[in-house]
Formats: structure tokens, sequence, C-alpha cells
């Protein structure tokens, strides 16, 4: 006698939904669930202490680049729509998927929609280029006090000299693909869900 | 430059579902047991249904509610009064015995009154005197669950209003150790207290819950490591709630006292099982804070809860630094090895 059903999410906007991310209608009333425990304020909207209080993501050196990323430039508010949008990239792609024809519009759970998302955790001013300092930025989020700035800085060096194609010194997007040609960005940037 | 991705992803699974948010919210049930508040995505599905529902409506609030109201005021009642009066005897065994007759009787009626159906499993493992008996904490009823099979001494902050009533007068029968809040806070006297009412051995077994706060009786959290430097033998129990039938769980920050017993007694029953675990003592070489993620695990394991490393304050507070930091440890050091491969190869 299972009645779990959503109330506040209307099947029109469940459908929506569905096309531009491509979760499943069980996947996005179970994130819809999960959208309203977070949202202690109960309007609507995620802000960013909102995400702050999950403790696991609090403990991750880049949680504040990640909880960022929700964010469109200058809000301070997400609302269900655009939650959904940025967990979308993380969808794992289905194999009938990969031979389709990229007609319209690119899934947002493509390779390059994945690289683009992991390019702008890096690229914090948003120019679409990775300097060095945002490099070093970065970085230094990770790794904490445990490494010395020149130790660090002379490992984004090395990073940039290998990616670096047009010597300009810093890492563009195309760069970007170049260099993780060979890593298997499809896998590591999805989350399977368990239902 | 990829290393980023595995943060990453652990970061967005976190935000999709985390070990610990979903522990101070009430239990999920798989289907619904005609109760308004534990369906979350109430919808009209049929008919028959609403009718059912509608019925159990009425007999919990017209019938059993005023059933159980009036025998909580009796028994709560009873326990005032009775205790005031042992209190005027003199020490001795008569009072002892009388006390445990007393606070045995009010506490079964107090049961009674919720509707409590409790099964006990073990109770060769009662907890004796002179040792420290704890338990995974759900909500206050566990003090009433546990005290209506045996007598303790409880340990709590003084609170106004009609608790302070019930608690002076009980402690006028026997000995309960009871704080200010400005002691609360200094550690050490806490401790000592709590030793020396252990090392009399004609007081009874202390009741603590070293969780510190309600989780919602799917996991266990981290033991505040307090009550286990003590030292004295160490009875843990674990208590687990059916769900089906009405959910115990006390969400502070959702309801009050007096909202949350109202719900408790009109639901339909609360039925929970009591384990008593094997007493157990700290070992040669065992921190306080080993052997108390050993006592939790074993309550963990008899109780079919998940083990969670974390901390109960986080129901309020934020976590600590010190984690982040910890993985930032870890990445750096993985960072430095493939760096040093690197630059040999």
């Amino acid at each position: 006698m299972g009645s779990r059903a959503s109330t506040l999410l209307r099947e029109e906007e469940i459908e929506e939904i569905k096309k531009e991310t491509g979760f499943s209608h069980s996947q996005i009333t179970r994130l819809y669930s999960r959208f309203t425990s977070l949202d202690k304020g109960e309007n609507g909207t995620l802000g960013r202490e909102d995400f702050q209080r999950i403790p696991e993501l609090a403990i991750n050196p880049l949680g504040d680049r990640i909880i960022n990323a929700f964010f469109p430039e200058g809000e301070d508010q997400v609302n269900f729509r655009g939650f959904m949008r940025t967990l979308a990239h993380f969808r794992p792609i289905e194999d009938n998927e990969k031979n389709k024809d990229h007609t319209a519009s690119e899934p947002l759970n493509s390779r390059s929609n994945k690289l683009l998302f992991a390019f702008r955790l890096y690229d914090l001013d948003r120019d679409d280029k990775i300097s060095r300092d945002e490099l070093l930025q970065v970085l230094r989020m990770m790794v904490g006090v445990n490494i010395s700035d020149e130790q660090l800085g002379s490992i984004a060096d090395r990073t940039i000299q290998e990616a670096d194609q047009n010597g300009d010194n810093s890492i563009s997007f195309n760069e970007f693909i170049k260099v993780l040609e060979k890593v298997d960005v499809e896998q590591k940037m999805s989350i399977r869900f368990l239902h | 430059m990829s290393d980023i991705f595995y943060f990453c992803r652990q970061g967005v699974e976190s935000i999709m579902d985390d070990e610990v948010t979903k522990r101070f919210s009430a239990e999920e049930l798989e289907s619904w047991n005609l109760l308004t508040r534990s369906n979350y995505n109430f919808q009209h599905i049929s008919l028959r249904l609403t009718v059912l529902w509608g019925l159990g409506v009425v007999i919990r609030y017209g019938f059993l509610l005023p059933l159980r109201v009036t025998l909580a005021f009796t028994g709560v009642g009873l326990l005032v009064v009775l205790t005031s009066i042992i209190g005027f005897l003199p020490n001795g065994r008569m009072k002892n015995f009388l006390s445990e007759q007393v606070h045995l009787m009010c506490y079964r009626i107090c049961v009674r009154a919720l509707t409590a159906i409790i099964t006990y499993h073990d109770s060769e493992n009662k907890p004796k005197n002179g040792g420290i008996c704890v338990a995974n904490h759900t909500s206050p009823i566990d003090v009433i669950i546990l005290a209506s099979d045996g007598c303790y001494a409880m340990v709590g902050q003084i609170h106004g209003g009609l608790m302070g009533v019930i608690q002076k007068s009980m402690v006028k029968a026997c000995p309960h150790i009871w704080f200010e809040r400005s002691e609360v806070k200094d550690r050490h006297l806490v401790a000592k207290r709590l030793s020396d009412h252990v090392e009399d051995k004609t007081k009874l077994p202390i009741l603590i819950f070293p969780e510190g706060t309600c989780i919602n009786n799917t996991s266990v959290m981290m033991f505040k490591k307090g009550s286990f430097e003590i030292g004295s033998t160490v009875y843990p129990v674990a208590i687990k709630y059916d769900p089906r039938f009405g959910d115990a769980f006390w969400n502070s920050s959702q309801f009050g006292m007096v909202n949350y017993l109202l719900r408790m007694m009109s639901s339909w029953a609360i039925v929970c099982s009591v384990w008593y675990l094997p007493p157990m003592t700290r070992e040669e070489g065992e921190d306080a804070v080993q052997f108390a993620n050993r006592v939790k695990a074993a309550i963990a394991r008899q109780g079919g809860l998940v083990d969670l490393l974390w901390d109960g304050g986080l129901k309020r507070g934020k976590v600590k630094d010190t984690f982040k930091e910890e993985q930032q440890k870890l990445y750096s050091k993985m960072l430095v090895g493939t760096q040093e491969d690197r630059s040999r190869s």
C-alpha cells in the first residue's frame, strides 16, 4: 500500500525535468524529497547554508567550490530545477545514448558537459582559462597546510607545462579536454543510483 | 588534473544522500500505517483508504487518547505523592524497598498510559548495583521503558516546572543525580559525582545515554566518552522500536515535549524490544574512546542499527574542521607520492 507520491511537484514539471535532465520519474521524486528535506526554511529554494549543513560535504576539501557550482552567476538561492540541472551532470551515460546523433542540444550528462563542470571548478573567475593562480588556489584547497608553497608551485607549474599547448601559460577548455583524453571521465563523474 | 574528479563526485554524492542528516528526522516507512504523520506525501489514493484512516482517527483520538491521558496523570501524580511520603522515612532497607516498589508501580502505570508493549530479552544480564547502564537514545520515553523493569538512578539536568517537581520528589525517595545547569559544564565535577555514586555498592545502577541527544532509532551515533572513563562495569542495553505502530523519535527542533507526548499517546501503540547485553569492562590498554566504540558496536549489532562514527551533536552544531584537515592530509600524501614518481621517470 505504498502511497509515496509527490504532491507539491506537478506532473508537468516532472515531465519537463525528465526531458531536460534525463532522470527517471522515480529518481526525480526521490531527489525532490531530498531537496525538501535539505530546505529547512521551506521556501522552495536552497541557500548555501543548507548545503553546508551536510557534514560529509562540509569536510570535503572542495565542498565550497561544489556548492558554488549549483548557484548561477551572482545568485544566492537555487530552486529545484536548478538543483536537478546541476545534478544531471552526474547521471551515468547509458549505452543507448552513446550512439545517438547529437541533433539539437547535447544532453547534460555528456562527456564534454561533465568535463565542463570540472573545468568550472578550477576556473574561479569564469574567464574560460585556468590560470596558474587558479590552479594553485584549488590545489591549496585540496592539500590544506600539508605541502609547502614552493612544492605546490612546482606541481602547478609542471601541470601547466604538460597541458599548455599554445604557450599562454594557462589552460583553456580545449587543452583541458586534451589532457584528460585517456581518463575515463564518464565513469569517474557518474553516480549510480541505488534504486 | 583529474584528481579533482574524486572529490567532486564524493561531494555530489553526499548532496544526493548522506548518512548523517537523515538520522535526525523520523524514519520513512515502506508501507503506510494509517497515521498521517508518517506519510510525508499525503495524497488521496482511494475512498476506502480514506475511510479506514478516518475510522482510525476516531478510535485513536476519541477512545485511546482520553484513556491514556488519565492514566498518565494518575501515574505521575502517584509518583510525586508517594515518593514525597517515602522521603519522610528514615534511611534504611525499608525505605529502599518501598521506594523501589513505588517507582516500579508508577512507571508501569506510565507504560500503560503510552500503551507500550515491551519485550525484554536476556533479563539475566540486568544491571546490578554499582554499575552503569548505557543505552541508545531515541526519546525520553526510553527512561520510562527501562525504569519499569528495574530501578535505576537517573542522571540529568534539573528542569523547572512540572519536570522539576517530579525530579525533586524522586530524589527524596532514592538518590538520583540531578545537576544544576551550571554544573553540567564542569566535566570533572560530573565525573566525580558519578564515580562516588558507583563506588557505593548499595546505590542503584546509573542510567546514562551516551549519545547525548535523540537519534531516530535507525542508527547509533558516537558515544561521548565521559561515562566510560569512570571505570566500573558497563551494562549495555539496546532499545529498538517497531516503527509500524508509532514512531517514538523525538525531533526536539520540531515538537515540544507536550506536543510529542500527545503524539505518542495518539499513535496505535509503542512496540519495542529491549535487549540486556552481557556486562563489559574496560580492558588493559584500551582507552575510553575505544571502549565506548566497542560498547556502541555491541549495541548496534544487537538492535540491528547502523553503527556510525559521527557525533550526534551535528544535529545542531557544525562539523569540526579537523575532519577536513584529515582528508587534505591524505590527498597531499597521494599527490606528493605521484609527483615523486613522475619526476623519477
